[in-house]
Order: structure tokens, then C-alpha cells, then sequence
């Protein structure tokens, strides 16, 4: 007699599966609430309009570029072009970093904006050069032969790549402009301007030169596979285990590892936690406050545009920016940053796959309709019984 | 020790004039409600003002809300970014009150209110001043406030262990709740013509499923018991049908009412309690101001006029209640009024609620704004010319300088407007991008807001004019 597994245990599993994919996006957004939090002791409410930013903005390159959401079209060749501009930027802010710079008369140096963002640009040559070593990849399999699937999923690389850079420099512009002469300013100030930041993005975002106000759909660039099944045997759906949650849940996963290395083991990472501990304190040390500050919310803008994009192709349809989908999504990121103990890096990891975990069983095992309810009331018992979230330190008091 | 309390005695003021004095402000609020309602309405309908008639029963209701968040954000200091539900839940009781209500006393969901609660005169003329339905609005408004106050008993009860922004996070997590879970109940509102198909109304067995008939439909629905009315209030696609009871006269009532009261608990030592925790919340617990006490009565009384204004927000004409119209976008509008006025500033706050409400309409038709410029160069005019003025008398130029800036503002606004209309260029898309740059502009160069934590006449636009500015130093003697 063959065992059957009971249908319990795969809608179980399937919707763990649903929850971890969605709680890995989460987890990516949380990250930049978490971080500018930590730092800045202030709610980014703009943060979610960046991640919005950079799921249309992916589209936009998509489409650009000739691709479309029909898997059959044939791409234009601008993956190549991409990939040598986006070198191309790399390279020249590597030049100004480090060549042109110093030579340049003290009164100039002045004015212009200082190398210290030399780490970011670095980061930006990398991706250059993973773009670029993707593009060979793909061209030594036969620029005419290459299958369409495959040069469909290059792009896919490269898309996320210009699309994290373009959202980091927004990030960079965004803090520089509406947040760098507030850091004195009361803390609602900075939350009312972060506010009509958010304001501003979404409308913009409507814009009819911008993404315009209807929703479209994402190109799906990765083929539409099942890596495997599981059970079904006895007349329940078997538990799929598709492509592009394994993809979005191993993006997510890297990233978040390539962060913790950058913030647990490097010199950048301890000035970070310097300057979230004490930013004055940090700034006698030698650590360049201002710079650290830019970096951070870079990093945050980078991770919010990969969320954005994965977002894009795992749900494909795009709503205009101003939606309220997108700001709720935005919102159930940011309660599992402080589900997780906001500020704390590890804690938003956590935070995000709980959060994503709780609205899918909830949506499966009760009605869709009130699984946000559950993501707000968990928020409301951690808080009530461990305020500084579940990996969150206590705070002294201090008069 | 007999001595001394009969001295207290003499000393206490005597009771009628006190009591006179109390109920002063709020009869002086009363008549001007009833003017706005016999002078100012039908003098808007004549002039077939009738989107103005809208926009200053959103200013009003605006200023109630934004009033009332003062009383949180700027005196007691506490971060609160979930107001609206606080408006929300006044808004569906009120609404369900009123509803429901009408059927069961009137038989109908009509237009019934008198003159009172009517914004269109010609047909209601010969109605009566005051009815049934204008008492059951009047009642309703009432009872959304204190349902709204419960619930912020309810949220302000976890500030016992929460601060600063965690707090704020509680708020826009109840927010959010009350959000959905008005939207999960069922879509359907009971009226002519609904479907009635409920299984948990199965027991109800003279239920028909199709009733088209007001005497039916009331009859029907005096056999759903009144705790079942909540489950048909619309849900996601909004509580419609509700009479526009929201007339000058209540919007005028209630916006005067808060701020009389606003005022009076500012100046009393129950809000110089709130005000002090503002400050110092551990200085003032060591003065033996019991915070958490506080604190919960802030929120409580915040949430009343909320609610308020919630009910006031619900029956206004060409609203359809909407749970996602009160999400944590408009607890953000509030905020954004708040801040704007001055954190802690009644008259700032009402001031921003004013501009914030007309700002987005006047965008909305560019051509009325293109219209403005004579006002704004003649303020810019006048207000250089009490600058030069004030400066030759060696006085101070505030009010100089508030009507430059405020004539330099129109003029800017109104040359935008003139030039989009001149290049057929719709700045209809832009309305709110403008908004959001105003926003942002504002908070990098008056991060205090329009008044600061005083009052408008404490900053003195007209106090200063007859005071001499002071002497600059190391200048020349005068």
C-alpha cells in the first residue's frame, strides 16, 4: 500500500513556500526602512516609493529595450550597449575618485562634490562588470544562436542592475536634497518632508513622460518553470516549487548575506555602526558622518529597486505609482522592519519572512480580505510585549 | 481653620457669572453657525456657489481634524499618524446611526432634515427649522465622537508602555485595522433594491430577497437587531446612499465648538499638563503629573472630535463613505495641517487646514488661480510700501513682510497658472506634484511652520505693528 500524504500537509507547505517568496521582498524593503532607521532614527516613508520606483523603472528599461511581455518577440541588442555604458559610468567615477581629483586646484575641489563616495562607485563597477561578464557569457554562446530563453534572462541580470544604480542614485539625490539640511530639524519635520517626498514620487511617477497612469504589464524574463513537484498523489494540488520564487527568495538571500559581510565585517560596516550608535561621537572618531548617511540610503534605495524588480516578475502586473497597493505593500514592509527590532539589520530579515509568512497562511487558511489584519495585529502584540521588536536591544532610558 | 474657608469662600467667584462666562464662547458659536446657515448658504446658492459651499464644509471639517490632533501631536506631544481612524470609526457609526436610524423612525432615508441641515434652500424653504432627522444627525454625530473616543482610550492604553515612535507605529497599525476591517464586511447596505442573500440573516424568516418598497425595506430592516448593522455598512465599495445632512450651520458649530475648546484646555491646567509633557515627560511626572493619565485623555479627547468630524465628513453632499478614503493618506493630510500651522498652534493649524484643503482645488482650475494676480501684486504693493514704512518709524516689519511673502506667493502661483493657460499646458497632472515640491519646500524653509508653537496674534502681525523694533546692535545711536 503506498502512503499518501495528507492534502493538510501540501497546502501547508505550498503556502510556506508562498509566504517565505513574498517574506524574502519584504525582507529586501525592510532592510532600507531598517537601516535609515537605525541611522537616522527616522521613518523613511519615501523608502516604499523607491522600491515602486524601481519595479517601474525596470519595466521601463524592459521595455526600452525592445522586450516585451510576449516570451516569443525577439530581443534588440541593447543588452550590450547597456552593459558598456553602465562600465563606462563606473569607470569614469572610478577616474574622478581617484586620478582626477587630486589634481584639481583646492578651489575647485571646493565646489565639486568630494571622492568619498568611492565604495558606491566601486559597487556600481562590479555590477558594470557582472553585466559585462554576463553579456560574454551569453555572446560565447552564439550572438545569433543564443536560445531566446537564455539571452531573456541576461537581460533580466542587466535590467536589475541599471534598475538598483538608477534607484540608488535617486536615494543619493533624494537624501542630499530633502533630508541632508534637516538632520537638525525636529523629527516631524523630517517625517512631514519624507512625506511629501513620497507624495512627490507617486505623482510624478503618473506623469504622462514618466510611467503614465495606467498599469502595465512586466515582461516575465525568466522561463516559466517548475523545478519540482511535490505529492498531489491523492487529489490535492501538488506543492510547486517554481523558478522564479527560487530566483526571487536566491536574490533576495544573497543580497541580504553580501549586506550583513558589508555591515558585520567591514571597516565601511563598523563606520555605519559607529554613526548609528553616535553620529557626533562618530564624527570626532574621524568617520565621515555625511558620507556614511548618503551611503546608507543608497544601499537601502539599491535593495528596494532589487525587491522592486523581483516584484515585477513575480507578479508581472504593475500598478500606476500613486496605487494604494503599493502602499500597503510599503507599509507591511515597514512592520516587519519593526517586527523584526527596527535598526536592527538581522531583525529585518526576520521580520520580513515572518510578516510574509503570516499574510499568506492567513490568506490561505482564513479569507484574503482580513490578512492584513493579522500582519497589523502581530505588529501590535510585539510591540505591546517586546517595543524594541524581537531581535531589538532594550534602550537605557536616559534623563 | 473656619476663617480660612470662609475666606476661600469670598474669594471663589460666584457662580452665575462664571457660569456666564463659560457659555459665552459657545453661544457667540452658536449664532454664528445660524448666520452662516440664513445669511451666508442661501446667499451662496443664490449665487450658484455651489462647489464653494462644498469646499467650506471641507474647510470646516478640515479644521475640526486638524484641531483636534493639535490637542495630540502639538500639546501633548505625542506622535499620532493614525487620526483618520479616529474619523473613520465616527464616520460609519455616525453613518450607520443616521441610516438605519431613519428607517426605523421615519420609514425612509431622504432628504428629511429642516432648515438646519439643508445646503439647497429653494425646496426646503417651507420645511421646519429643526425635525426628527435633524435631532437623530444631531444624536448621531454625538455618539460617532464617543465611539471614536472609546477607541482612543483603546489606542491611547498602549502609550503606558510605548514612546516617541513606536506609539506613532500603534496608531497607523489601529489605523489600518479599522481600515480593513471595514472593507472585509459585506458589500451590500440594505436599501430599495438590494439583494438580501446573507446566510446568517436566513433566520430573519419574513426576509424577502428583492424589496423595492421604502414601508417593506423599513420593516425589513427593524427585524435586523442593531449589532448586525456594522456586517452592512458597504464594505470595500463604500457606505452610499447616506442623506447629506452636513450643512454650514453644523460644520460651523462643531469647527467653533473645537476650537473653543481647544483654546480653554490650552490656557487650563489640565492642558498645561498636556503641554508638559511635551516638553519634559520625566521633568513633568517628577512635578507629579500622572503622564500615562494624560496622555490617554489626550487621545481620547482627540478621537471625540474626530469622530466628530468623521459623522460631519460622512453626510457631506457628493461624499461616498469610502474606508480607503480614510486610510493613513488622510491621518498624513491631518499631520501635514499640523505641522504646517506649528506644531501646538490652534490658529496655525486651523490656518493650514484652510490653505491645505483649498490649495489642491485652486491647482484643480488653473484659471481661477490665473485670475489672483491683481490681489497678489497689490498685497506685494502694499505690503513693500508698510515695509518701508514701519522701517522709516523704526518699527518692526513683520507685517510687511508676512504680505510680501503672502503677494509674492499669489503672484507666483497665478503666473504659473496664467502661463500653462497660455500654452494650452494642462497642469491638471501636476496638481499634486506641485503640492507634494510646496510640501517639501516648506519644511526646508520654515521647518516651524507658518506660526511656531504661538499663536497667530502672539506672533503679533498686528501686535508688532505698534511696537518699535528693537535697536540694532552696534548700529549708530537713534
Amino acid at each position: 500500500m503506498v502512503y499518501h500524504w495528507p492534502p493538510v500537509l501540501e497546502t501547508f507547505l505550498q503556502t510556506l513556500m508562498d509566504g517565505l517568496a513574498v517574506g524574502s521582498l519584504y525582507a529586501l524593503i525592510a532592510l532600507g526602512y531598517t537601516m535609515v532607521y537605525g541611522i537616522l532614527k527616522f521613518i523613511n516613508f519615501a523608502h516604499s516609493d523607491v522600491f515602486v520606483l524601481g519595479a517601474w523603472l525596470s519595466y521601463s528599461i524592459a521595455v526600452s529595450g525592445g522586450l516585451s511581455a510576449d516570451p516569443a518577440t525577439p530581443i534588440t541588442p541593447w543588452v550590450w550597449w547597456a552593459a558598456g555604458v553602465s562600465v563606462g559610468v563606473a569607470v569614469l567615477m572610478q577616474l574622478y575618485d581617484r586620478v582626477v581629483f587630486d589634481r584639481l586646484p583646492i578651489g575647485a575641489r571646493e565646489r565639486l562634490p568630494a571622492p568619498g563616495m568611492g565604495t558606491t562607485f566601486t559597487i556600481v563597477s562590479v555590477w558594470g562588470w557582472i553585466a559585462i561578464g554576463l553579456v560574454l557569457l551569453a555572446r560565447g554562446i552564439g550572438e545569433g544562436s543564443l536560445p531566446q530563453s537564455t539571452a531573456r534572462t541576461v537581460s533580466g541580470g542587466v535590467i536589475l542592475i541599471a534598475a538598483m544604480a538608477a534607484c540608488g542614485l535617486v536615494g543619493f539625490s533624494l537624501e542630499r536634497a530633502a533630508y541632508k539640511p534637516l538632520r537638525k530639524a525636529p523629527r516631524l519635520n523630517v517625517l512631514i518632508t519624507a512625506i511629501g517626498v513620497s507624495l512627490l514620487l507617486q505623482n510624478a511617477g503618473q506623469l504622462d513622460w514618466m510611467f503614465g497612469t495606467r498599469p502595465q504589464g512586466m515582461p516575465t524574463l525568466l522561463p516559466d518553470l517548475t523545478l519540482a513537484t511535490f505529492g498531489g498523489d491523492n487529489g490535492a494540488s501538488p506543492v510547486k516549487l517554481q523558478l522564479i520564487d527560487v530566483v526571487g527568495a536566491g536574490t533576495a538571500v544573497v543580497l541580504m548575506i553580501l549586506l550583513d559581510i558589508l555591515v558585520f565585517r567591514t571597516k565601511l560596516g563598523r563606520a555605519m555602526r559607529a554613526v548609528s550608535f553616535n553620529d557626533r561621537n562618530a564624527s570626532l572618531m574621524g568617520i565621515p558622518v555625511d558620507q556614511v548617511i548618503s551611503f546608507t540610503f543608497v544601499l537601502g534605495a539599491v535593495l528596494a529597486a532589487a525587491a522592486g524588480f523581483l516584484f515585477g516578475q513575480k507578479y508581472s502586473g504593475l500598478n500606476q505609482t500613486a496605487a494604494p497597493i503599493w502602499v500597503l505593500l510599503g507599509l507591511k514592509a515597514f512592520v516587519a522592519a519593526v517586527v523584526g527590532g527596527i535598526g536592527n539589520i538581522r531583525g529585518a530579515m526576520l521580520g520580513g519572512l515572518l510578516i510574509g509568512s503570516a499574510e499568506m497562511f492567513a490568506k490561505r487558511y482564513q479569507s484574503p480580505a482580513i490578512a492584513d489584519i493579522y500582519v497589523f495585529v502581530i505588529l501590535i502584540l510585539v510591540l505591546l510585549f517586546k517595543p524594541t521588536g524581537l531581535l531589538g536591544t532594550r534602550l537605557q532610558e536616559k534623563v | 481653620m473656619a476663617e480660612l474657608r470662609i475666606q476661600a469662600r469670598e474669594l471663589r467667584p460666584s457662580l452665575v457669572p462664571t457660569a456666564a462666562l463659560s457659555v459665552m464662547p459657545f453661544a457667540t458659536v452658536l449664532l454664528l453657525a445660524i448666520v452662516a446657515q440664513l445669511v451666508l448658504a442661501p446667499w451662496m446658492v443664490a449665487n450658484h456657489w455651489d462647489f464653494q459651499a462644498k469646499i467650506g464644509l471641507d474647510i470646516a471639517t478640515s479644521i475640526v481634524l486638524a484641531v483636534s490632533l493639535t490637542m495630540v501631536n502639538g500639546f501633548t506631544g505625542q506622535f499620532s499618524i493614525g487620526h483618520a481612524a479616529f474619523m473613520a470609526v465616527g464616520a460609519y457609526a455616525s453613518a450607520m446611526i443616521v441610516y438605519y436610524g431613519s428607517f426605523r423612525l421615519l420609514g425612509n432615508v431622504n432628504m428629511n432634515g429642516g432648515l438646519v441641515s439643508s445646503m439647497i434652500f429653494e425646496p426646503a424653504r417651507t420645511a421646519p427649522i429643526l425635525t426628527l432627522a435633524d435631532g437623530l444627525f444631531a444624536l448621531s454625530l454625538i455618539v460617532g465622537g464617543l465611539v471614536a473616543a472609546i477607541c482612543g482610550y483603546v489606542v491611547g492604553l498602549p502609550s503606558l508602555r510605548l514612546k516617541g515612535d513606536y506609539l506613532a507605529i500603534v496608531t497607523l497599525g489601529f489605523g489600518e485595522i479599522v481600515r480593513v476591517l471595514v472593507q472585509s464586511q459585506t458589500t451590500e447596505v440594505l436599501s430599495e433594491g438590494s439583494s438580501v442573500t446573507q446566510e446568517h440573516l436566513d433566520s430573519i424568516s419574513a426576509w424577502s430577497a428583492l424589496t423595492t418598497d421604502d414601508t417593506m425595506m423599513a420593516e425589513q430592516i427593524a427585524k435586523v437587531p442593531w449589532y448586525l448593522w456594522p456586517r452592512y455598512t458597504g464594505g470595500a465599495l463604500g457606505f452610499g446612499g447616506l442623506p447629506s445632512y452636513t450643512s454650514l450651520f453644523w460644520v460651523v458649530l462643531a469647527a467653533g465648538v473645537t476650537l473653543v475648546v481647544a483654546f480653554r484646555l490650552k490656557r487650563s491646567s489640565f492642558g498645561r499638563a498636556f503641554l508638559s509633557i511635551r516638553e519634559d515627560e520625566i521633568a513633568a511626572n517628577s512635578m507629579g503629573v500622572n503622564v500615562t493619565a494624560y496622555k490617554v485623555r489626550a487621545f481620547v479627547i482627540a478621537a471625540f472630535f474626530a469622530g466628530i468630524a468623521g459623522g460631519l465628513y460622512a453626510h457631506t453632499t457628493g461624499v461616498q463613505l469610502k474606508a480607503d478614503e480614510l486610510g493613513f493618506q488622510k491621518s498624513f493630510d491631518i499631520i501635514i495641517m499640523v505641522v504646517l500651522g506649528g506644531l501646538g498652534s490652534i490658529s496655525g493649524a486651523s490656518v493650514a487646514a484652510i490653505i491645505v484643503t483649498i490649495l489642491p482645488e485652486l491647482l484643480r482650475k488653473p484659471e481661477t488661480l490665473g485670475d489672483c494676480w491683481p490681489w497678489g501684486l497689490g498685497l506685494l504693493v502694499v505690503g513693500i510700501a508698510i515695509a518701508i514704512g514701519m522701517h522709516r518709524a523704526k518699527r518692526s516689519a513683520a507685517l510687511g513682510k508676512a504680505l510680501i511673502t503672502t503677494g509674492a506667493v499669489a503672484l507666483f502661483l497665478s503666473a504659473i497658472a496664467l502661463l500653462a493657460a497660455h500654452n494650452k499646458f494642462d497642469i491638471g497632472p501636476y496638481r499634486m506634484v506641485l503640492f507634494a515640491i510646496a510640501l517639501v519646500a516648506m519644511m526646508l524653509l520654515r521647518p516651524q511652520g507658518l506660526f511656531g508653537v504661538q499663536e497667530i496674534w502672539d506672533r503679533g502681525l498686528w501686535r508688532e505693528i505698534f511696537r518699535k523694533a528693537p535697536a540694532k546692535r552696534g548700529g549708530p545711536a537713534a
